[in-house]
């Protein structure tokens, strides 16, 4: 354990980069997935087609895409943007899915009330139909969070630094509360993200906790 | 006035929803359409705000063809209150009435302002305001609904059923709150429902509809009842067999009114005021 008190300033180093990483690639992959969700969403034509391609990206081995990507993004195979761009993919591989799914929980007579009161296309999207798909799209941001942080670490492979580097230099010098130190780092900063996630969902949807709250069954009640 | 020239409207499956159908809707008076359920009310109805274009003839409103106008600043001037209250979930009761005003371009607080002077005018309390709407009972969001269809002060209100969820006595409670608001605000109104005694209650003017949206019969109530076009519509107003064919009966006390099924339903008043 003295490992740990002695290191504390690398672990910390290494936790910031690895939030960086991951951030980054969670909220380009979130940008990046709104767009394609809403597009599978609106045409059924292409919807089974990006549904099927975004998702198909998610089964591509992590450890070759880290090693092809510097090839087709022609960059240093040691750039950390080379592990920012995979995390991103396989954070658009869960996301679209889960726009997707987000719109189609829509109600369809929501949209069709907000339309008959003059609310324009665009203004539809925005204000009515991506906040009313908040709830799965925020159950599709917890996972893909959590999942990017814990893939995050296979960036060490490739020479990118973050909290990976514990476990194989941990392993490689058999300093076991090392190895530790990279498992434990990594599950609270995904327990940390997660809990900020579930309160900013709190402060923007507040809609969506009353309305488990006061179940059907109590509005009958009311009424 | 809306006034309805030969419109039909075919969906791209083939059904013709309506066929030639041409009314006049007088100014501030509320028109209902009645039929059974397919018979084309609602297609019509949505023809008004552009919801549905016509596949033929002209949908005119005080003498323009709504299909003229651009299809999201009409639906912003028209009132329009549906069943199951189409309120949006996630604003709170103030910000849903307050929908049109802001879409319009008012400053939100001049909306909200307005928005809780139009809850007590639609009987519901202040307190409510900033509950959503799945903390409200069905006859509160209703009463939200007609709220947020007058907001902006539209000249023409579109009611789609709008009492069709809510039980049988909050129904009767908002039916007569409806007819207080007209009292008072004189709107065209174009009511669509499926419930005669609804239609004959609310409407000046009752359209009967058969498949199609072809016009069994239209007029005033009293006249649908005085004098039924003809097998169709004296059956779909009960006038032979329902509550409404009543006859005498003379008992010690005078004359009572009994219908078909030999229930007692009011005592005759000679000499009473028949309008």
């Amino acid at each position: 354990m003295s490992w740990i008190a002695d290191n504390l300033g690398l672990i910390a180093q290494l936790s910031a980069e690895h939030i960086r990483q991951s951030l980054i690639a969670v909220v380009i992959g979130f940008v990046v997935s709104i767009p394609l969700g809403w597009v599978a969403w609106r045409y059924r034509l292409l919807r089974g087609t990006i549904v099927v391609v975004t998702g198909l990206l998610y089964t591509i081995p992590s450890l070759a895409l880290l090693i092809l990507l510097p090839t087709l993004l022609g960059l240093s195979a040691f750039d950390e943007v080379n592990l920012i761009v995979a995390l991103t993919i396989y954070a658009v591989a869960l996301l679209v899915r889960a726009v997707v799914d987000g719109l189609d929980s829509v109600d369809a007579e929501v949209r069709l009330a907000a339309s008959a009161v003059g609310y324009g296309p665009a203004r539809r999207f925005w204000g009515v139909d991506l906040p009313l798909a908040g709830p799965v799209v925020l159950a599709g941001l917890r996972v893909a969070t959590a999942s990017t942080i814990a893939l995050a670490t296979v960036g060490i492979l490739v020479g990118v630094s973050n909290l990976g580097y514990l476990f194989t230099n941990g392993l490689q010098r058999r300093i076991i509360p090392e190895v530790l130190a990279g498992v434990v780092a990594v599950v609270l900063i995904a327990l940390v993200l997660d809990l900020l996630l579930v309160l900013a969902g709190r402060l923007l949807l507040p809609w969506a906790r009353r309305r488990s709250r006061t179940s059907g069954r109590a509005r009958a009640r009311l009424a | 006035m809306i006034e309805f020239r030969g419109v039909s409207k075919t969906f791209p499956d083939g059904t013709e929803a309506v066929h030639e159908f041409s009314l006049v809707l007088p100014a501030r008076k509320t028109t209902v359409f009645v039929g059974s359920s397919g018979c084309g009310k609602t297609t019509l109805l949505r023809m008004i705000n552009r919801m549905v274009d016509p596949t033929s003839g002209t949908v005119e409103i005080d003498g323009e063809d709504v299909a003229r106008r651009k299809p999201v600043q009409l639906r912003r001037s028209i009132g329009y209150v549906m069943q199951n209250s189409g309120l949006m979930p996630h604003f709170t009761v103030v910000d849903n009435i307050a929908t049109v005003p802001v879409l319009q371009g008012r400053t939100r607080r001049d909306a909200r302002s307005r928005a809780l002077e139009l809850m007590a005018t639609v009987g519901l309390d202040t307190a409510l305001a900033n509950r959503y709407p799945s903390q409200l009972s069905g006859g509160q969001q209703q009463r939200v609904g007609v709220a947020r269809g007058l907001a902006a002060d539209p000249n023409i209100l579109l009611m789609d059923e709008p009492f069709g969820a809510v039980d049988p006595i909050v129904r009767a409670e908002l039916q007569q709150e409806l007819l207080r608001l007209q009292d008072e605000f004189d709107k065209t109104i174009v009511f669509v429902t499926h419930d005669i005694d609804e239609a004959f209650l609310l409407g000046d003017q009752v359209a009967i509809l058969q498949v199609g949206g072809r016009i069994a019969q239209v007029g005033s109530p009293s006249a649908l009842i005085e004098a039924p076009a003809n097998e169709f519509v004296a059956s779909f107003i009960g006038a032979e067999a329902g509550k409404r064919a009543l006859h005498a009966k003379r008992t010690a006390n005078g004359t009572v009114l009994v219908d078909a099924q030999g229930r007692t339903q009011g005592v005759l008043v000679e000499g009473a005021d028949a309008s």
